[in-house]
């Protein structure tokens, strides 16, 4: 049985990744998972220096799924690379940082010093919609992604790039697109869609930020909605993100045109989600006869 | 953290603090306050449910020179319960609720205080006071003995707010078991942090009980 997937150049042992912002710095997991299991690691994402994130509460829980507006609290890139990433680089699995700026000049520095440290792909959050600047203002205007991925791609040396794409747009293909044009090895989808919850006591939001990115089973049918979509306009590959709770869901994801996935807020509810998702996909190719997970991808039957 | 639905709609686990140990587990004390809790309150017995634990700090017990003050308000007991029974009649517990109905265990307590002082909003058991109130005459009756006073107090946000401000005028060293949402428990998302005076920390892992002058309010 083969698991093996490719993003751009980068090889992972198998398609079962974790979601930036859900799996901390992956110490966090480290005695729950087995992260040499794990095809990919994705980090919190990291800024030059680092930031308090927003006040409390930050998040709020949903039908089926919960607001979130973290803020992007995070260590910064001196003591990601100094504390967090010796830890990581312990592990048989793929390093994957996720990016944050506040400026095209920012998240050039920060991938730069990234790939000079040798992380496996640098995953540029575009698409975060609980800060002020930077962030979304990239993930949603087409000119600026394109320069920013482009300024990015000329400054990054080994590291695979992927972009992050938000969902909170009028058409994600054309943001595939701009990304693919401007040299990123992969995208990745989707980010949180923006949402929010109102406590009708006190008629106050439920989240200090007002807004938060929903996420959870509530959004995982706009997110294969979305990577079908963009499976079909874009040649580079795509990893699903958006409510993967179990095996089923991986699977469907891959099926509607991912190459791998991401398992994001099924982390919190149980700690080894990743790696029962990954025996829940042997399983299932076992049964259905599968020998490469690959031999899945796109294979919606659509006529 | 404890599972309270097999389904995704509550999706998240609960935190509860351990109550109390038994032969063949742990209890917890809740409140039924939201979805969560009526999930789980309509649990058959013998239901198995998924925990993870447990997970963050506790209260530590005070030296034996040290005359522990403890204050609970409303469910905030189920945090301060285990320190209560540890300090075998060692403790003054101040215990207040809006009204008598919503005040548990009050047997058990009795036996385990060295003073157990109520109070109420509707004076319908114990005084008809805050338990700030009755602190505060606690404080003013026995002044001499205040250097050896040390708080141990879980309750809502504006009650523990409270207790910084007399910790800090009687320079009385006082913890609180803090509540936020939270969703993994484990440190991971971040959702939990408290602002004290050295940046944000998470109550999953590095509380949930802080000393009372870390905690910016």
């Amino acid at each position: 049985m083969n698991l093996k997937v490719k993003i751009g150049s980068l090889e992972l042992k198998n398609p079962v990744m974790t979601a930036s912002g859900t799996f901390g710095y992956g110490e966090e997991y480290s005695e729950f998972v087995d992260l040499n299991d794990l095809g990919a690691v994705t980090v919190k994402g990291i800024s030059l220096k680092p930031m308090e994130g927003n006040p409390t509460p930050r998040i709020c829980e949903t039908a089926c799924g919960m607001l979130n507006a973290i803020g992007l609290q995070n260590v910064g890139l001196k003591i990601f690379l100094k504390e967090k990433l010796p830890f990581l680089r312990k592990y048989d699995t793929k390093i994957i940082v996720n990016v944050l700026g506040n400026s095209i000049k920012e998240y050039v520095k920060i991938s730069e010093n990234l790939d000079g440290a040798g992380v496996d792909a640098i995953e540029l959050n575009v698409s975060c919609p609980n800060v002020k600047k930077g962030g979304i203002s990239f993930g949603t205007d087409g000119k600026m992604l394109g320069k920013l991925v482009s300024k990015v791609r000329d400054a990054v040396k080994k590291s695979v790039l992927i972009t992050k794409l938000s969902p909170n747009v009028s058409d994600i293909r054309d943001f595939a697109r701009i990304a693919e044009d401007a040299g990123s090895d992969a995208v990745s989808l989707i980010n949180t869609i923006t949402g929010m919850a109102i406590d009708i006591k006190t008629r106050k939001p439920r989240l200090a930020n007002i807004t938060g990115g929903l996420s959870g089973p509530a959004i995982k049918p706009v997110a294969v909605r979305m990577v079908y979509e963009v499976y079909r306009t874009v040649r580079i590959p795509i990893i699903g993100i958006g409510g993967v709770m179990n095996a089923d869901d991986a699977i469907e994801f891959i099926i509607a045109g991912a190459t791998a996935v991401a398992v994001g807020t099924a982390n919190f509810i149980n700690p080894s989600a990743t790696k029962e998702i990954l025996d829940g996909m042997v399983k299932y190719m076992e049964l259905e006869n599968i020998e490469d997970i690959s031999s899945l991808k796109g294979t919606v039957g659509v006529e | 953290m404890v599972e309270v639905n097999k389904g995704f709609d509550p999706i998240l686990k609960r935190a509860f603090s351990l109550f109390r140990r038994t032969s063949d587990g742990f209890q917890i004390l809740y409140r039924i306050i939201g979805k969560g809790t009526s999930v789980l309150r309509s649990m058959k017995e013998g239901t198995e449910i998924d925990v993870l634990g447990p997970l963050g700090n506790h209260f530590r017990a005070p030296k034996q020179n040290q005359i522990p003050l403890i204050i609970a308000g409303g469910i905030g007991i189920a945090s301060v319960f285990p320190l209560i029974r540890k300090l075998e009649g060692r403790a003054y517990v101040f215990y207040g609720a809006r009204t008598g109905k919503e005040l548990f265990m009050l047997d058990e307590l009795k036996t385990i205080s060295k003073e157990l002082v109520i109070a109420t909003d509707d004076g319908s058991a114990g005084e008809k006071d805050t338990i700030i109130g009755v602190l505060n005459k606690f404080l003013k009756n026995r002044p001499s003995l205040i250097a050896n006073y040390s708080i141990y107090s879980c309750g809502p946000r504006p009650m523990l707010e409270k207790i910084a401000g007399i910790s800090a005028v009687h320079d009385i060293k006082a913890y609180v078991s803090l509540e936020e949402n939270m969703a993994c428990g484990i440190g991971a998302c971040l959702g939990c942090v408290v602002k004290t005076v050295n940046g944000h920390k998470r109550v999953c892992r590095e509380g949930p009980v802080f000393d009372i002058r870390e905690i910016e309010w």
